[in-house]
């Protein structure tokens, strides 16, 4: 016994060099699994609070680009309005169910403090946390296109888990076939993004619109993603699928957050139908 | 609290607002940000059996996880050159005997502080990319990034000491 205490007491640093090295990497793989990195996430008070105090300053440099952004939407949302003002005119009289009134999705507005573009696993921080409704796996869009998906929540702060994320998987499809694909990165461009699983069926040509598919609980269906580059075919597959974004990842200034109501009852349907 | 400790700590705080609000943005030739932050292990005195060093490291790569979202890659890093550091100067000055308390960084000749600094940055660099991407096929990529980040890192590190120099 006093020889194993003397042991211990020799090696004392070394005992705990290494305790600390487990809890490094333990930290490491959490982070890499989807759900569980509790601690080690720039959502935590202190440095959502750096953050969004440095994106003061920073703001300032973004805001003519953001004023453009703004003045695109506007147009084209007038645009919207106008064509369903005809439609409605042509109906004489407008009735509002207030009792089966169901709202599909909520759309919460937010700033992005911090992003990162250049890493092989890419995380954004948003100023918006539990306090104003967002919950993890929420999707998050700006109004030329999807940006990610929120990962962990604080009470003021969020992570997004960008599109360019090694790990990022979002369900994706072409617009005019409605043939479906998952969209990844491989980490070599923060401009271009991987289109895969599409089937040779499916006619691509460079310059097709890829827009979200419906088939995920997270995005709407059709929220513009990006256009063809180039593909490429190999042994009657597609080898490869590169689509640059419509979104400019290096500048992303405001996003809105994405929750879908119905998400719950299509989970527990299908986790139901796969149980029986 | 002694002059010794309170320096540490603003270079602690120091460090990580300059690794988190300057560096981790200058993306120089695309993707290259220098991991200056490991300078406090350089500057921290030496002594013998530091079990404040190993703590202190630790919190210094966690706090810069923290901000860049990786888990703790940093952590680890800082971790093990704290760790290697005084078996990194012995075989660098060559003696395996070292007289704490009167050695310092600045006062190795220029070759041997530059190799200390090589060999520390270049592992902790390693380290981080090897843990980023941690595929075997990945490997030319890793190196190539090590290699730029390191020599990106070692030229603030020489410019910083010259000035501390100065200072003294």
């Amino acid at each position: 016994m006093q020889q194993i205490i003397s042991f211990l007491y020799k090696n004392k640093l070394f005992i705990l060099f290494l305790l600390l090295e487990v809890l490094a990497v333990i930290f490491t793989i959490q982070s890499h699994s989807f759900h569980k990195s509790k601690f080690v996430n720039s959502a935590n008070f202190v440095s959502g609070g750096i953050y969004n105090r440095i994106n003061n300053f920073k703001e300032f440099l973004l805001l003519k680009k953001e004023n453009e952004r703004l003045s695109e939407e506007n147009v084209y949302l007038k645009n919207l309005m106008n064509m369903q003002d005809k439609e409605m005119a042509e109906i004489d009289q407008i009735v509002i169910d207030t009792i089966n009134y169901s709202q599909k999705y909520r759309y919460t507005g937010a700033k992005v403090i911090n992003n990162n573009y250049r890493n092989n696993n890419n995380y954004l921080t948003i100023n918006k946390g539990s306090n104003s409704g967002i919950e993890p796996d929420l999707g998050v869009i700006n109004s030329k296109g999807i940006v990610g998906i929120t990962k962990s929540v604080s009470a003021n702060y969020a992570t997004v888990l960008s599109i360019l994320n090694v790990n990022s998987r979002i369900n994706a499809k072409l617009l005019n076939s409605d043939h479906y694909g998952s969209l990844t990165w491989d980490n070599n461009d923060y401009n271009v993004v991987q289109l895969l699983d599409i089937p040779i069926q499916a006619a691509v040509y460079v310059g097709d619109t890829i827009v979200t598919g419906g088939k995920s609980t997270i995005f709407p269906e059709g929220i513009p993603i990006g256009v063809i580059k180039e593909f490429k075919t190999l042994n009657n597959n597609y080898e490869y699928i590169n689509i640059s974004l419509f979104n400019d990842m290096s500048s992303i200034g405001y996003v809105e957050v994405i929750k879908n109501f119905d998400k719950l009852e299509i989970k527990t349907l299908e986790e139901k139908s796969t149980n029986e | 609290m002694n002059r010794e400790n309170i320096n540490s700590a603003l270079l602690f705080i120091g460090l990580i607002l300059l690794q988190i609000i300057v560096l981790n943005n200058i993306n120089f030739l695309g993707y290259i940000n220098p991991f200056f932050y490991i300078f406090f292990i350089f500057l921290y005195p030496i002594r013998k059996d530091d079990a404040t060093l190993l703590i202190l490291s630790f919190l210094l790569g966690l706090f810069i996880d923290i901000f860049s979202d990786s888990g703790g890659i940093n952590a680890a890093a800082t971790l093990f050159i704290a760790f290697i550091r005084i078996p990194v100067l012995q075989s660098v000055i060559g003696k395996r005997e070292i007289d704490y308390g009167a050695v310092t960084i600045f006062k190795l000749p220029f070759p041997k502080m530059f190799l200390y600094v090589v060999i520390l940055t270049f592992v902790h660099h390693f380290i981080v990319f090897g843990m980023e991407y941690f595929k075997w096929s990945k490997f030319d990529i890793i190196f190539i990034k090590t290699l730029l980040t390191s020599i990106f890192t070692i030229i603030l590190t020489m410019i910083s000491f010259t000035f501390v120099m100065r200072k003294r």
